[in-house]
């Protein structure tokens, strides 16, 4: 009886932290959301309006030029860019991802334990820290303020961690699935796509939304890179919000909102994947 | 014809080398098995059949080919591995026909051949599950078919049964035999246990550290093994030994062992020892019986009067420990009875079915 009453107040603190812990954690995203919705006055507004009185898609529609108010920011523009360099980021990061992953996992060579905490080790320099040297790279190969410039900085910046997450899912595939598969009459190249990387599909799904996300989401970077409707992103954008004395908060809570969306979409479709992570059934329990 | 030749065949890993030249011929629909202490090259010598691990020296035959430089794929063999391995994202009806898929088999063909197999094993009914689900045993089943269904030439098995609990193990040690008679197919099977090496073999190799230590049926193996090694690796309880050294008495030689306790040299090695050798005694568990058994012994025999320690009731036999000349033996009794510890018994002891190794070599001195 005590004992079970203890079970239950340990159950109901454990729940009530988690949701103080979460609150804390989401108050500046709903905050976020809620601004978007909510004319700049209010924001400004002193003493702060905490409850919204007039809640309304207007700074939607300002950002993409619907309605009468219009703000001179390409929205679209910035959000094409912002799709184009983040998705071939991740396309072309998880190739050399999955390639590294699997050669990791699978080969023995030399230098193998070197390069790999090579690969990791690059991941501690802060990336803000390596935006001169890229800056002044970059515009001596003619790479600022084009998509190319920020693409190639993004693989970059998601190749490590891709090789090192796609390589732990390659490892927890017993290599007798390859070996089963080309004593069945495969290549090793069809023993992979036939059974290796169905396996570790999870894997690389998951490794593709950290990278995407990575790209989607990054500001120090591009912001030092991009000049124009070129090349400049989603966050860069977020900053044409801020004028010489005036910041539209409201407006720029919008975008913020529109960058999320399809981050939480992305995140939404693959979590499946993400969770579902691997059924070893084939090896023994 | 499936024959398999192997000549001098080596294994490095970098610089390590594992498997130190062996020799073997593997007659067509024979059915070997490699066994010994773990980590001895059974495994890799298996793989280098199976073209999973490059031959650093030497060759292999398959038929009339020399596979050195094929890949798996072109062996015309098949192989069950110890976790199994089967894929976990297919069905069992989708884990047996892989290999006929890749093979661009027509459809009619692979699900005949996919049901044949399925026959044979009695998976029928497993046939749209996953592997997840499936018992250990059932999962072995699986991967034998999934061996099956290709026809090949030569089956491969490493360690197949190691995951499988006591009983299951021996059922599917019974069925492989039972496969093995219904599809004539050379085997070469890999375990590190020397009961599982006994049933199944046609012929046993008996390997360690990376070599050959003797090739014979299961009965000679048993019967006549050539060194202290395979004396004590093959047959349970394994061989009791004892160290001793000949000497002369009444014209005779004896071996002597500590504690002036002495036993007659076999007549037929009488030619062969030399007084002050040192030596191994060693003699099978089913050799020392208690006198009250009173069955004949073969040949000479010798009396001893030993007390035993523990007795180990069997059902139909008794294992008892006794301690001679210093060391722990193990008698055999035929006859179970209850046998209180620290009872003196009177045993016999078959003096020409003993062996006599040589200290210094392990050597058998029969041979
Ligand atoms: N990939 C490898 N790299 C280095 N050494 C290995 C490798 N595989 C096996 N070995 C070594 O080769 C020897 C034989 O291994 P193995 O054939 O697996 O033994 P068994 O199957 O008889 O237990 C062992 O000493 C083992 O440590
Ligand atoms: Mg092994």
């Amino acid at each position: 009886m005590d004992r079970v009453l203890k079970k239950r107040i340990g159950k109901i603190v454990t729940w009530f932290l988690t949701f103080v812990l979460m609150l804390i954690i989401s108050v500046p995203g709903l905050w976020v959301v809620l601004t978007a919705f909510r004319p700049n006055r209010e924001v400004l507004a002193k003493p702060a309006i905490w409850i919204p009185q007039d809640p309304g898609w207007t700074n939607f529609a300002k950002i993409f030029g619907f309605g009468a108010e219009q703000i001179a920011i390409p929205v679209p523009a910035y959000f094409a860019n912002s799709l184009i360099i983040a998705s071939t980021s991740t396309v072309i990061a998880l190739l050399i991802g999955m390639s590294g992953g699997y050669a990791f996992a699978r080969y023995r060579f030399k230098f193998k334990n070197k390069i790999f905490l090579g690969l990791m080790l690059s991941r501690t320099v802060p990336g803000i820290a390596l935006s001169l040297p890229i800056f002044i790279i970059w515009s001596r190969l003619g790479l600022i303020d084009a998509k190319l410039g920020l693409i190639i900085v993004y693989v970059a910046l998601n190749v490590p961690f891709t090789i090192w997450l796609i390589d732990g899912f390659f490892r927890q595939i017993p290599k007798e699935m390859s070996e089963a598969a080309q004593v069945d009459g495969c290549t090793r190249w069809q023993a992979f796509w036939h059974i290796e990387f169905p396996l570790a599909k999870s894997g690389i799904a998951s490794a593709g939304i950290f990278a995407f996300l990575t790209s989607w989401n990054e500001y120090a970077l591009a912001s030092n890179l991009t000049r124009s409707t070129d090349s400049k992103t989603l966050p860069v954008g977020l900053m044409d919000f801020t004028a010489q004395f005036t910041i539209d908060w409201a407006g720029m809570s919008a975008m913020a909102v529109i960058i999320i969306i399809p981050a939480l979409i992305l995140t939404f479709l693959v979590q499946k994947h993400l969770i579902a992570g691997l059924t070893f059934g084939g090896v023994k329990g | 014809m499936a024959a398999i030749r192997i000549r001098d065949v080596v294994k490095n890993y970098g610089k390590l080398e594992v498997v130190h030249g062996i020799n073997l011929d593997i007659a067509h629909n024979e059915f070997v098995v490699l066994v010994g202490p773990s980590g001895c090259g059974k495994s890799t010598t298996l793989r280098m059949i199976a073209g999973l691990e490059d031959i650093t020296g030497g060759e292999i035959f398959i038929g009339d080919r020399v596979v050195n430089d094929l890949p798996p794929r072109k062996r015309d063999i098949s192989m069950v591995f110890q976790n199994y391995a089967l894929y976990p994202h297919m069905t069992v009806r989708e884990n047996l026909g892989f290999g006929l898929k890749i093979a661009k088999l027509a459809k009619p063909v692979i699900e005949e051949r996919v049901n044949e197999a399925a026959a044979i094993l009695g998976i029928d009914e497993l046939m749209e599950r996953t592997p997840a689900e499936l018992s250990g045993g059932q999962r072995q089943r699986v991967a034998m078919g999934r061996a099956i269904v290709r026809h090949p030439q030569v089956f491969l098995f490493d360690e197949p049964l190691s995951n499988l609990d006591a009983k299951l193990r021996v059922q599917m040690r019974t069925e492989i035999k039972r496969l093995h008679q219904t599809v004539r197919t050379t085997i070469v099977y890999v375990t590190h246990d020397q009961v599982e090496a006994m049933t199944l073999a046609d012929r046993i190799v008996v390997m360690k550290d990376g070599y050959i230590e003797q090739v014979g049926s299961p009965l000679e193996v048993f019967e006549h093994p050539v060194n202290t090694f395979v004396a004590t690796f093959i047959g349970s309880p394994p061989m009791n030994m004892i160290a001793g050294r000949i000497v002369k008495k009444d014209g005779h030689f004896h071996i002597a062992f500590q504690a002036d306790q002495t036993v007659p040299v076999a007549a037929d090695l009488a030619r062969t020892v030399t007084e002050g050798q040192e030596v191994i005694f060693g003699f099978r568990a089913d050799d020392l019986m208690p006198d009250e058994h009173a069955m004949p012994i073969p040949g000479a025999s010798s009396r001893l009067r030993l007390k035993v320690d523990i007795a180990e009731p069997l059902g139909t036999e008794t294992i008892l420990f006794c301690n001679f000349a210093g060391k722990d033996i193990q008698a055999k009794m035929l006859n179970p009875r209850p046998v209180p510890p620290g009872e003196v018994m009177d045993f016999s002891l078959a003096i020409d079915k003993a062996h006599l190794f040589d200290a210094a070599s392990g050597h058998n001195l029969r041979n």
